[in-house]
């Protein structure tokens, strides 16, 4: 491992550039998926971009992991509270883990489902579970719960974030939106 | 006010004068209520007036007791299986693989409408068949499609507002006539499908009825041109005709009963004729008809040759949405095609988890 960037105190540019995509991605991905469940109109069209796009915010939390194993992040202030402290890391494991989590549920969930896994007209995705009506209701549930569960994190995190750079104005939002 | 000014690690802010932190906590709160009240509008918790597809489901559920398990329309049938055999005129239409191979096996379910399971076969005005072919590439072509060739009422509110027009009146325990009376007067379209459901002719089975897409489809041929279609399986068997006495005999499964005997001599067939859009033929509007005299392509037959009870069979832990379609073919842009894509995804997820939690009782689904 790298030894932490202490001179310059922010992420580097690969984790702030996925860090960005992703945010948008992935905030994108939660209302999609909700409209789509809900909506009687834009159901065939929403679903046509949640699953491209749940695959390819997959693919890309395993590369932002391997650069976050590889670069450690710039340390937070050392005057913040331990529990803020505790929070912030535990917060950003856990979204580690839904976005790892979720794109393989949705997968998984559909093969259950004896759905075909549509990437685009043409190309489907191969089944990764078996067709099981039991196994389908428990992936389906997990998936919804964990949806809510990552909203309320990210959200969260946006509060933190911003709490940063305008009440603390400590230099931990910046750490991530340096040019 | 700078925003992002800052020092790092901790240190304080050097500005010329100390920040209060409570407007900036507001804005934060701010920002952060609107969007989780966003998000909680699009998912249909407030702003509960709206027409949802959950709340659709509810209203489908509503108009009869409960039958944990089963499909919460069309709840009543069999599963079957067979293959199809394309032509090539339905490969000169679309790029599909199904039209481009031998023979696609096939598995579906023969039904009828209602949300009765247990419902008499012979008084069911309208049948239903759904199919599943699985080409060579496995890409998936399914489809529900329905005896009547028209749909009642235009759009997904319209049929929401006819669905809710059959809600048993708590206080006579049965639908309001009125309300119905009140459906038929706004949609001529419902006038005219109570006109066909009076006078079609009921035929003596699921062999000799034809299935229509009803919604519209495009068809994207191999060179990229596309064709708005409506298609209808059209029964090869003989159509005889269940006269009113007949019908007022026949057992409570008849038509699966009837099928069971004819498939003991051989399968039974339907032909795919796929009806193309003319210029100017509403596409989007299931309610509208085209005209006579579309021109009207003999794409495939489809054979069906094994029948088994949807209680443990292969079709019943399948949700046959009509816009699982493979390359070649896609949805139109009719609304009701959409929020029946909707509406079958939630009835699907209600009756998987019934039967996941053993509550399904009689019937429906066995677990795997």
């Amino acid at each position: 491992m790298k030894a932490p960037n202490r001179t310059t105190g922010h992420f580097n540019l690969l984790a702030r550039v996925l860090h960005w995509t992703m945010a948008v991605m992935i905030l994108a991905m939660l209302f999609i998926g909700v409209t789509m469940m809900a909506s009687l109109h834009l159901r065939p069209t929403l679903v046509d971009i949640h699953r491209p796009l749940g695959i390819a915010i997959g693919l890309l939390v395993l590369l932002r992991l391997y650069n976050r194993l590889r670069h450690r992040p710039p340390p937070l202030p050392a005057d913040l509270p331990w529990w803020q402290a505790l929070a912030a890391k535990a917060s950003h494991w856990l979204l580690y883990a839904l976005m790892l989590a979720m794109p393989l549920l949705g997968w998984s969930m559909l093969s259950a489902g004896g759905y075909p896994i549509v990437l685009w007209s043409g190309f489907n995705l191969p089944p990764i579970a078996p067709h099981s009506a039991a196994l389908y209701t428990a992936l389906r549930s997990a998936h919804s719960l964990l949806a809510y569960v990552l909203f309320a994190t990210v959200l969260m995190h946006l509060g933190a974030a911003l709490y940063h750079a305008w009440v603390r104005r400590d230099g931990v939002f910046e750490s991530m939106a340096k040019k | 006010m700078p925003l992002f000014r800052f020092t790092r690690k901790g240190g304080l802010s050097r500005g010329p004068r100390p920040h209060s932190p409570l407007p900036w906590i507001a804005l934060i709160a701010l920002i952060v209520g609107l969007i989780a009240l966003a998000f909680a509008w699009l998912a249909g918790w407030i702003g509960r007036d709206r027409p949802t597809a959950q709340r659709f489901t509810d209203t489908i559920e509503a108009t009869g007791p409960a039958h944990p398990g089963f499909r919460r329309a069309h709840s009543k049938g069999v599963c079957v299986s067979g293959w199809f055999e394309p032509t090539p005129q339905g490969a000169a239409l679309s790029r599909a693989q199904v039209f481009h191979q031998e023979r696609v096996p096939m598995l579906g379910r023969l039904s009828i409408g209602g949300g009765d399971p247990h419902g008499a076969d012979a008084q069911a005005r309208v049948r239903s068949i759904a199919l599943q072919l699985v080409s060579d590439n496995g890409q998936e072509w399914r489809m529900a499609m329905n005896s009547f060739p028209f749909f009642a009422v235009p759009s997904p509110e319209a049929f929401l507002e006819q669905t809710q027009a059959q809600l048993p009146d708590p206080s006579t325990g049965k639908p309001d006539p009125a309300k119905m009376a009140a459906v038929l007067q706004k949609y001529p379209s419902a006038r005219a499908f109570q006109q066909w459901a009076k006078t079609a002719p009921w035929t003596t089975s699921w062999a000799n009825t034809q299935f229509n897409s009803v919604n519209s489809f495009w068809f994207t041929a191999a060179d990229g041109t596309r064709q708005a279609v409506r298609w209808s399986w059209e029964p090869q068997a003989a159509v005889e005709v269940l006269d009113e006495t007949a019908r007022a005999g026949a057992g409570l499964d008849h038509l699966a009963d009837e099928f069971a005997t004819r498939l003991a001599s051989g399968p039974v067939r339907w032909n795919l004729v796929v009806t193309l859009a003319g210029p100017g033929d509403v596409v989007e509007d299931p309610s509208t008809p085209w005209p006579a005299g579309r021109p009207r392509v003999q794409a495939g037959v489809l054979s069906l040759a094994h029948m088994q009870p949807q209680a443990g069979g292969p079709c019943n832990d399948l949700n046959f949405d009509p816009l699982i379609l493979p390359d070649g073919i896609s949805g139109s842009d009719d609304a009701v095609l959409a929020a029946r894509s909707a509406v079958y995804s939630h009835s699907f997820n209600r009756r998987e988890r019934e039967t996941a939690r053993g509550e399904a009782g009689d019937a429906a689904g066995v677990s795997k």
